[in-house]
């Protein structure tokens, strides 16, 4: 049998007529530009691409990329997508959503469309507050974010979009950074080709109302001690020497230097595939400073497919026994009047 | 129907033998109908005996309507007033078209039961106790602080007490079943009494006891025994002194059977999927009394059917339109509180007019309301319940069959002009049933639904339409589809993602006419509100003109819409019978209202609108077409009375 060769597209052939309307240094024009560079080796026509956003600036996203593309209602993307996805199963679907599009009034269903392990791509765009509606605190605000609707500081507790992820059974969980373009590539590429629900948090800074909240990630004076790039199967080791690493004592993870505290072998080793939750829940939860913030792939396990299990009962039913018009006029208690 | 009057209170006799014949021959007293209600605590099984009792007057030949009455509570607390559920059977020699206005009999199982019960009872009525259910704590969970066996206050009833309990138990103890077990075949006691009283066969109900309980023996041989024991009790002890007979009717020659307004809904959706041989999404979020529409289709994966339980009424509002943009035909059901959280939703598929049909069984509202008890008081919801000039197509069937045609009339207009259409149900139709002429039913019309396969380029003019914000030269192999291209209805092309070279984006915010491109001008936005609208209205150049029954000269036009179908029709048909000059009218389509509408109107001097809400067709009629139309409406939970319609009518030609 002789190979077809997957289609590749030119990032040309990914944008549509459109202009772009971001703000000027948006991270979210990384985010598209990267997105066009990842697809172009997914081995997928444009038909086959669908982009489903909600409301905010992140939801613009479907309008720049020549495939399919729906704009829908706020917070509501992950349900179009689902929907898609029953109707068309060969599609591959992007849902494109932001910390208050996706966590705050979709909080509910980006947990379903995980649990139920939907093969949809959810990319969270988190710049930590709302952009459209001009600067107010969003549902990934750091607790004390001075914004225009929390002039004192917000008092809320954050959520940790990617332990939220994990808390709702999804099966690909990874976090990438809008200005780390080689590694945004990968992840994204990595996100397609999983079958299952995938969970990317984009960590995406917003010129305008929240310039410079993710520096600490960015910059590249600071940037080593602060992040830790996770890589399967191998040690995490991270800090500008690459001489720290984290360790396990009981259930509780602690930041070590290595070749004081201990040897490379005593740093935790990574393991995407692991079917408990627990590894990657920790990960989710590291907050500098007092751990580094983990980009990469936190969990990536196999498990059959919404779509999967749902066209599979279908398919057997049919098979089984096909239904016609004829059999919806068949009951139990008929009569006859003559 | 008249019943002759007897005296109250029929003395229980002593226990007969189960199962001993009596041949005596009572007369015998030819009516047109009989409406009857089983009513017991919602644990005593009264759903499935009123199930059985009317399969078996379907299979006998008489016209039948139904009308369960079941609480909200699943299981109140047993023997409470809250606890009670009925369920009503009306049957008759002639058609029929309501489960009937007042019981001719009435079965209770406890004192909960008649007291929720006995004011729906013909005076003079059959009132079938079960006197084991009226014991002094049975009695004090009803609230009564006398037995109303003893007090005298049935004196208006004809009272037929039997020991259903004891009975029951006497037939089945052999069966080997605990003591529980036992009691709970005490309702095909009851129905085997009934079956006595109007002259039924029990093979049917025989023969569905078998296969019920066919890998149950012991529970099985207990049911088939008292069943038949009350049967031949009612004969060995002579409950009554007449039987009465309910002759077969003439009815249209076909192959019938019974089916309910949720389950017609259910299979007139899958047969406009069939016939269209395309994909349907349905989903649905539980809710009374809408999740029997989503259970029903849950079982018919056979059909190809997809059905999808969402995380609320959103997503399942969402997963439809999202199935639809995907070119499957995308259908959601809920009930009142459900639109309102779809409303969002339902006004992006507006917008982006994409086909989705929204199955609203209404209940009582506001909020929460009366769940489980029926009201028409959605209409303006759908009407006009979203942000913007947002309108949709509203269709109402009429009848528990018409819920069959409606269904599939909702999934041609949604993709034939690319709009949500609402298909308008409630509980009464919900529930109800009525025979069906599978015959006719069968003979279903084609369904063409088309996609765009290619582009729609070809001839367009261009240049008018470009977008001032568009920068084409940037684009790389875009432009090949214009998604909002009309037709001669104004439905915009149906371009499926998985096509090649129709890639386009479609979405909330307002857009250009023709290229669909995100566009803010002033003029553009009335041009496409105005575009969305005649699209609506267009639809009325392909439904039906609304018919008219009665004489010419009729002076007064009666008009409804929905369940009142059935009231209606039967208070028209005897204020003819008087020599009345009164019309009849039913609206099936309410957006757009058929096309001949206004002249309807305009020949009447006067319009009555029976609905059960407040007013909200009248508003409506009087706003559109400023006649000087009349309300008459009913806001309890409770389908019309025809008499109650009756009265309003006469009262207007006096």
């Amino acid at each position: 049998m002789s190979a077809t060769p997957l289609p590749t597209l030119t990032t040309k052939e990914l944008t549509s007529d459109q202009e772009v309307r971001w703000c000027p240094g948006c991270g979210d024009y990384s985010i598209l530009a990267q997105m066009r560079k990842a697809l172009t080796t997914v081995g997928l026509p444009r038909e086959k691409l669908a982009f489903i956003s909600g409301i905010g600036c992140s939801s613009r996203f479907p309008y720049y990329m020549n495939t399919y593309g729906f704009h829908t209602i706020h917070g509501r993307a992950p349900t179009f997508a689902t929907g898609l996805k029953l109707a068309n199963p060969d599609l591959q679907v992007w849902v494109v959503t932001g910390d208050g599009d996706g966590l705050s009034i979709g909080g509910n269903h980006t947990l379903h469309v995980l649990r139920r392990n939907v093969d949809v791509k959810v990319l969270l765009f988190n710049n930590e507050i709302y952009g459209l509606t001009k600067g107010q605190y969003s549902p990934t605000s750091r607790t004390g974010t001075k914004t225009k609707t929390s002039p004192t500081g917000s008092i809320e507790t954050p959520v940790h979009a990617l332990a939220f992820a994990v808390a709702a059974e999804a099966t690909f969980v990874a976090r990438t950074i809008d200005v780390d373009v080689q590694h945004m590539v990968a992840t994204l590429q990595r996100a397609a080709a999983h079958k299952g629900a995938a969970f990317v948090e984009i960590y995406q800074n917003c010129k305008i109302f929240n310039d410079g909240v993710f520096d600490y990630a960015t910059d590249k004076s600071v940037k080593a001690d602060n992040i830790l790039y996770l890589e399967h199967g191998k040690p995490m080791v991270f800090g500008k020497d690459r001489n720290k690493g984290i360790r396990l004592m009981g259930l509780q993870p602690e930041v070590v230097e290595i070749g004081k505290d201990c040897g490379l072998d005593d740093i935790l080793v990574h393991d995407e595939n692991s079917p408990d939750p627990t590894l990657a829940n920790m990960l989710a939860r590291f907050t500098v400073p007092k751990f580094p913030e983990v980009v990469g792939v936190l969990r990536a396990v196999k498990k059959p497919t919404y779509n999967e299990v749902t066209d599979g009962l279908i398919a057997a039913a049919v098979e089984k026994n096909r239904g016609t018009v004829a059999d919806l006029f068949k009951a139990d208690d008929i009569w006859t009047v003559e | 129907m008249s019943l002759p009057n007897g005296s109250a209170g029929v003395a229980a006799p002593p226990v007969a033998t189960p199962g001993a014949t009596n041949t005596h021959q009572r007369p015998i007293q030819e009516v047109d109908a009989i409406t009857i209600r089983f009513a017991g605590d919602s644990g005593d099984g009264m759903q499935v005996v009123g199930t059985q009792f009317t399969n078996t007057s379907a299979l006998v030949g008489n016209d039948i309507a139904t009308f369960p009455d079941f609480p909200a509570e699943i299981r109140a607390p047993a023997g409470t007033l809250a606890g009670v559920s009925g369920f009503q059977v009306h049957f008759s020699s002639q058609a029929i078209h309501t489960p009937g206005d007042v019981l001719n009999a009435l079965v209770v199982m406890n004192p909960a039961a008649l007291k929720t019960n006995l004011r729906d009872l013909e005076a003079g009525g059959f009132l079938i106790v079960n006197t084991d259910g009226f014991d002094k704590s049975d009695l004090t969970k009803a609230k009564y602080t006398s037995d109303p066996l003893e007090d005298g206050s049935l004196a208006g009833y004809r009272v037929i007490r039997v020991a259903i309990t004891k009975l029951n138990i006497e037939a089945v103890k052999d069966c080997g079943l605990t003591p529980r077990e036992q009691d709970r075949c005490k309702n095909f006691f009851a129905l085997g009494l009934v079956y006595w009283m109007y002259e039924r066969p029990l093979e049917p109900t025989l023969k569905w006891i078998q296969s019920k309980f066919a890998k149950n023996p012991a529970v099985m041989e207990a049911n088939i025994r008292t069943l038949k024991a009350g049967y031949n009790y009612g004969e060995t002890v002579e409950l009554m002194p007449v039987q009465y007979r309910v002759s077969k009717a003439k009815i249209a020659p076909g192959t019938y059977c019974k089916i309910t307004g949720n389950d017609a809904i259910a299979l007139g959706l899958v047969a406009a999927a069939l016939q269209a041989g395309r994909t349907m999404v349905y989903a649905g979020y539980p809710i009374t009394p809408a999740s029997s529409v989503l259970e029903k289709l849950a079982e018919m994966r056979r059909f190809g059917i997809k059905t999808f339980q969402a995380e609320d009424e959103i997503a399942a509002a969402g997963v439809a339109i999202g199935a639809s943009f995907g070119g499957a035909i995308g259908v959601t059901g809920t009930s009142g509180p459900g639109i309102c959280l779809k409303s969002e939703a339902i006004g992006l598929a507006v917008m982006t007019e994409l086909p989705l049909v929204i199955v609203n069984v209404q209940r009582g509202g506001p909020s929460t309301g009366l769940p489980t008890k029926t009201e028409q008081a959605d209409l303006l919801q759908v009407m006009f319940g979203r942000n913007g000039e947002s309108p949709a197509a509203v269709i109402a069937p009429m009848s528990p069959t018409d819920c069959f045609t409606m269904a599939m009339e909702a999934v041609c207009i949604a993709t034939r002009f690319m709009c949500p259409v609402f298909l308008l149900s409630d509980g009464y139709l919900a529930n109800g049933s009525e025979p069906w002429n599978i015959t006719e039913a069968s003979k279903l019309p084609t369904i063409d639904i088309r996609y765009a396969t290619e582009s729609n380029m070809g001839d367009w003019g261009g240049a008018a339409h470009k977008l001032s914000t568009a920068t084409d030269s940037e684009g790389g192999g875009a432009g090949k589809f214009l998604p909002y291209r009309r037709d001669d209805m104004l439905a915009r092309p149906w371009a499926v993602p998985g096509t090649p070279g129709l890639e386009h984006r479609i979405g909330g915010i307002e857009k250009q006419d023709v290229t669909g491109n995100i566009n803010y001008e002033p003029s553009n936005h009335e041009h496409m509100v105005r575009t969305r609208a005649k699209k609506i209205e267009n639809i009325a150049l392909t439904i039906p003109d609304l018919e008219v029954r009665g004489p010419e000269d009729a002076e007064l036009l009666v008009i409804g819409w929905g369940g009142t179908y059935g009231s209606i029709t039967t208070a028209v048909d005897r204020a003819h019978r008087k020599g009345l000059k009164v019309a009849q009218a039913h609206l099936r389509y309410l957006n757009p209202m058929p096309k001949n509408t206004a002249e309807v109107l305009g020949r009447f001097k006067k319009i009555l609108v029976p609905e059960l809400n407040a007013g909200q067709l009248l508003m409506l009629l009087r706003a559109k077409y400023l006649v000087p139309a009349e309300g008459l409406n009913k806001i309890q939970g409770k389908p019309f009375l025809i008499s109650e319609i009756e009265a309003a009518i006469e009262q207007r030609l006096k």
